[in-house]
């Protein structure tokens, strides 16, 4: 009986995680690419984590299994809160079909740079010196 | 079953892998990179778990936390570099 129900979760976590690869692979934009990996990868890996925990064994692994779990679901919202807020203020290009950009017109704080300061075929680039006066950040 | 079952999600993680592997040398950019090793964590963590539940080894469980923790700490240290620029 666990093992049907441990192969019904393993099967629907693996499922996630795949979706949550081909989002990577076939979204359009960094945000969006991350929002598929967050969400479809945290429901996948619970379930294969709740799968393992179902294969008996001591009381050591389950709580090991429950502390992966925890961290996890803890950690991935904050890393993609962090990835976000760093690659929009860095000025990664946004989807040209993104609908709303609430602090495209924000009178402080900072924007969205659109010297575009990460460059697309090599990451950062470094032209601090070219141009000075894009030194917003 | 569980045998075949096991092999079967294996085999999926596997080629997630792989897909997330393909975003990793595509790019365009940065974020796009960090974006592909942070699934990777998770799926490594993901093979980690599926294997020690099936055979039994419950030992390799540590080696997933410790993986959990040094992925999240690199997702947090590369986010913070992006966003100050390069360090003069």
């Amino acid at each position: 009986m666990t093992d049907i129900v441990t192969g019904i979760l393993w099967l629907v976590g693996s499922a996630f995680t795949l979706l949550a690869a081909i989002g990577v692979l076939r979204m359009p934009d960094v945000f969006t690419r991350m929002q598929a990996s967050t969400k479809a990868s945290t429901l996948g890996l619970a379930c294969l984590l709740i799968g393992a925990a179902l294969q008996g064994g001591d009381f050591a692994s389950f709580i090991r299994i429950a502390s992966i779990g925890a961290f996890v679901l803890l950690t991935t919202p904050v890393s993609a809160h962090v990835i976000a807020r760093a690659s929009y203020f860095a000025g990664v290009p946004l989807w040209e079909g993104t609908v709303l950009d609430e602090r495209r017109n924000a009178k402080s704080g900072r924007r969205h740079d659109k010297s575009g300061s990460i460059d697309a075929a090599s990451g950062i680039t470094h032209d601090r010196e070219a141009n000075p006066g894009s030194g917003s950040r | 079953m569980l045998d075949v079952i096991t092999h079967i999600t294996l085999v999926t993680l596997g080629v997630a892998l792989l897909v997330a592997f393909v975003r990793l040398v595509k790019g365009p950019t940065l974020p796009d990179r960090i974006v592909a090793m942070d699934l990777f964590g998770v799926l490594v963590v993901g093979v980690i778990v599926v294997l020690a539940g099936w055979s039994g080894v419950r030992a390799t469980l540590d080696a997933a936390i410790v993986i959990a923790l040094v992925g999240f700490l690199s997702t947090v240290a590369y986010a913070t570099y992006v966003e100050r620029g390069d360090p003069q």
